[in-house]
């Protein structure tokens, strides 16, 4: 405990000393934080030096092992640092779906070689990974994909599309399924690794209804992927047709990533907030109040949630839950946040509303429910896994 | 604080549900007692029991001959209760004027706390002077008279009041009817003379007093605390309740969903169980999440207490209102979803509905605490 107070007091100095001040505002949206990559850019030096320091302390991956670029944190110096941040509002150093998704993935299964190589990449934010999961016609429906890699000894010859692979117009790599089995719909599918700049593969963003693209379909059109990049670095995750165990772990903590940022994690009340723009009627102050209850109530059941999954307590199928709850309420927040609003959150390209952030953001969450998995699809898990309802 | 039982409170909950499921269920105490016109609503007996096994104490401190222990035990217990619709004084008697009596002086302590440890007396405690829940207004009077205190006033909802051996009142010594302070809390023993119960049957079968105070006498060591010092006991005896019966409305939900989940696996129609109709798995399912994390907040708010956190107050106004919401889906879901069976006395879900109607009015509902998180929150 005595241990835990000195690393309180000393991330405390350091942060103090490594966080600029334009750091410690709260992230608007996904455009105001950094990704890394081949082709990053810094916004600005603060945001440069902030995320310098952090990887060079091994803080942008802080609970990975140092040998992978982390700061080898437990648990619980994890949370006192995710705590002192919250704490002055500090913003994540780096946003990645290498870090979300990827490495949690490459922990549990990868091999010494790829972790040696792919962990530490992310961890320096110097890869940008995208995911290719979905496709036309296969969303929630995942294993009935068709994207295929025909098996030519050393290498596959890969065909087929994706969809909805966020950001795949700026990542560098991509972590795919890929159907290697057309006979077996569960075990038939290769998580494969490969770089986008590679021949055939190309991409078109998809422009939504908040104006922005942060989506993509990508086209992949005989790319040869080499089943290995070196002694130790397979081009797969797991084994070959067990693909998908690995998308099914990984799901998972996209899931609890989605969820958390529902509004629940917000550490400011909704109606304090909006109330400090102008009187609220009194309706919306009480559906804000409603709102904030539900909000809090979230909030620990987070915390409750991680609490119990550092003790191997929990049932595994929560994350569908909590993924379920949260972009509901992160759906809900934004449709308050329009009516507190009031017709200045309708302006497309103000100066006042950084062109028309509010509209945006609010149209932005209502992907929330669906990516990731649909909230339908959530509450079919925990119908199933949870309450073993028949037939689920 | 992890968001989870620590091994001690594991092993107390764990003997705790068995305990109350083998003692306190449906048919043994609510329907018995019930179906028996019983006066006081509940059971002697499994209040003695309740005493063997420590819970009457549980809040108290060991040199009171309580088992010392904090509100995340308390709502162990009473989630229990909740779950097995279990009539019960344990949040009157344990919670409620156990927190209160916590401040009393050693006399008051010494004359009072013993008889509620063993499971001999139950306490209630009086608040309420209309039908919504509304502590900042107290008009109740009493007013000094020689040594002691004339108290003059109505009181509402005192709830298993007429079976109350005493009753701690909140009454105001001094101000209008609207002030923080010149707040008194007195100990009044059943048979003072110039109080009156009338007593109801209440929807849940739970019976509750309305209370006349015509110039009823009061020593002077039937104050608990401080004269006109009594908001802040008041308020921790609010803190403890709220969080309590927040503990009790989680029982009363999971029972309530256990009951329909375990039915939508039973039922069949239309040739098919109807639990694999995916109109209802999503609903029980939504519920399912909704009901989770009532309970959580519910251990938050309550460890919130136990550490003594400034942000109690706020969370136990939030868990409250949250198991409402949650609480109110539940049984709701459950009488729709058990279908024409739901309605009918015989079946059990509808015994869940009435006792939350019961409980999302007790030390405040829904909108009156959305209302408090409002407040507290500074809008």
């Amino acid at each position: 405990m005595a241990d835990l107070e000195q690393f309180r007091a000393e991330t405390r100095s350091w942060l103090e000393a490594n966080c600029p001040p334009e750091m410690r505002k709260p992230v608007e949206d996904e455009n105001d934080v950094y990704w890394g990559g081949r082709n990053a850019k810094f916004k600005n030096d603060a945001q440069k030096s902030w995320f310098e320091a952090c990887r060079d302390k091994g803080y942008t991956v802080p609970a990975w092992p140092k040998a992978y670029g982390g700061a080898g944190l437990s648990p619980a110096e994890a949370k006192v640092l995710r705590e002192e941040m919250a704490r002055i509002n500090a913003r994540p150093p780096l946003s990645s779906f290498g870090i979300w998704m990827l490495g949690p993935a490459l922990l549990h299964f990868g091999t010494e070689g790829q972790k040696q190589r792919f962990l530490n990449e992310i961890a320096r934010g110097e890869i940008r990974w995208c995911q290719g999961y979905s496709e036309p016609g296969s969303g929630s429906d995942l294993v009935s994909m068709q994207t295929y890699g025909e098996d030519k000894g050393d290498h596959w010859i890969v065909n087929g599309q994706k969809i909805w692979t966020s950001y795949a117009d700026e990542a560098d790599w991509i972590f795919c399924l890929v159907r290697t089995d057309k006979d077996n719909k569960y075990q038939g599918i290769t998580f494969m690794l490969f770089d986008m700049a590679g021949d055939g593969v190309s991409t078109k963003p998809i422009k939504l209804i908040s104006g922005n693209s942060p989506f993509c379909e990508t086209f992949m059109d005989d790319v040869k992927v080499p089943k290995s990049y070196g002694e130790d670095i397979p081009a797969y995750v797991g084994e070959i047709n067990r693909g998908w165990d690995v998308a099914k772990y990984l799901l998972g903590h996209e899931r609890e990533m989605i969820s958390a940022t529902g509004g629940g994690d917000r550490a400011s009340s909704l109606g304090a907030v909006t109330s400090r723009q102008g009187e609220l009627d009194p309706v919306l102050r009480a559906e804000m109040a409603l709102f904030d209850v539900d909000a809090l109530a979230f909030t620990a059941m987070s915390e409750k949630f991680l609490d119990e999954v550092k003790v191997g307590k929990g049932h595994p199928a929560q994350p569908n839950m909590l993924k379920y709850a949260g972009t509901e309420l992160n759906k809900r927040r934004h449709e308050l946040l329009m009516a507190a609003g009031g017709s200045r959150t309708l302006e497309w390209e103000s100066e006042e509303t950084e062109h028309g952030k509010p509209a945006r953001s609010w149209l932005r969450t209502k992907a929330n429910s669906i990516e990731g998995g649909t909230s339908e699809v959530m509450l079919n898990v925990v119908a199933k896994r949870i309450l073993e309802l028949p037939g689920a | 604080m992890p968001l989870y039982y620590d091994d001690d409170q594991a092993m107390l909950a764990d003997s705790a549900s068995d305990f109350i499921r083998e003692e306190g269920a449906i048919a043994k105490q609510l329907r018995h007692w019930r179906d028996r016109d019983c006066k006081d609503g509940f059971g002697h007996g499994l209040w003695e029991q309740f005493g063997e096994m420590g819970f009457t104490g549980i809040l108290l401190p060991e040199e009171d001959g309580g088992l010392g222990m904090g509100q995340v035990e308390a709502n162990i217990v009473l989630e229990e209760i909740g779950a097995n619709l279990t009539p019960s004084p344990f949040l009157s008697s344990s919670v409620l004027a156990a927190t209160a009596l916590k401040h009393g002086s050693d006399d008051t302590r010494g004359r009072w706390l013993p008889d509620l440890v063993a499971g001999k007396n139950v306490y209630a405690v009086a608040i309420d002077e209309g039908p919504k829940h509304r502590p900042e207004k107290i008009a109740c009077k009493a007013e000094k008279s020689g040594n002691g205190f004339k108290l003059t006033g109505k009181k509402d909802f005192v709830v298993y009041g007429a079976s109350a051996e005493m009753i701690v009142v909140a009454a105001r010594t001094s101000g209008s009817d609207s002030d923080a302070d010149g707040i008194t809390l007195f100990a009044v023993p059943q048979d003072a003379s110039g109080m009156s119960h009338d007593s109801v049957r209440l929807v849940d079968s739970s019976m509750a007093s309305h209370i006349t105070f015509d110039s009823v006498e009061l020593d002077g060591d039937a104050v608990i605390g401080e004269v006109d010092g009594g908001r802040e006991i008041l308020n921790a005896m609010l803190r403890a309740g709220r969080v309590g019966a927040a503990a009790e409305g989680v029982g009363v939900a999971r029972g309530a969903m256990d009951m329909t989940v375990d039915y939508l696996k039973q039922r069949k129609q239309f040739g098919k169980l109807i639990g694999e109709f995916q109109a209802l798995q999503h609903r029980a399912a939504h519920l399912y999440s909704e009901v989770e994390i009532a309970r959580a907040v519910t251990i938050k708010a309550a460890q919130l207490i136990d550490a003594g956190s400034e942000q109690a107050e706020l969370m136990t106004s939030v868990a409250k209102a949250k198991v409402a919401k949650a609480a109110g889906l539940a049984v709701k879901e459950g009488v729709q979803m058990h279908g024409g069976i739901g309605m009918t006395d015989e079946y059990d879900i509808g015994l869940y509905m009435k006792r939350d109607r019961a409980l999302q009015e007790f030390l405040g509902d829904m909108y009156y605490h959305a209302g408090r998180v409002a407040e507290l929150s500074g809008y």
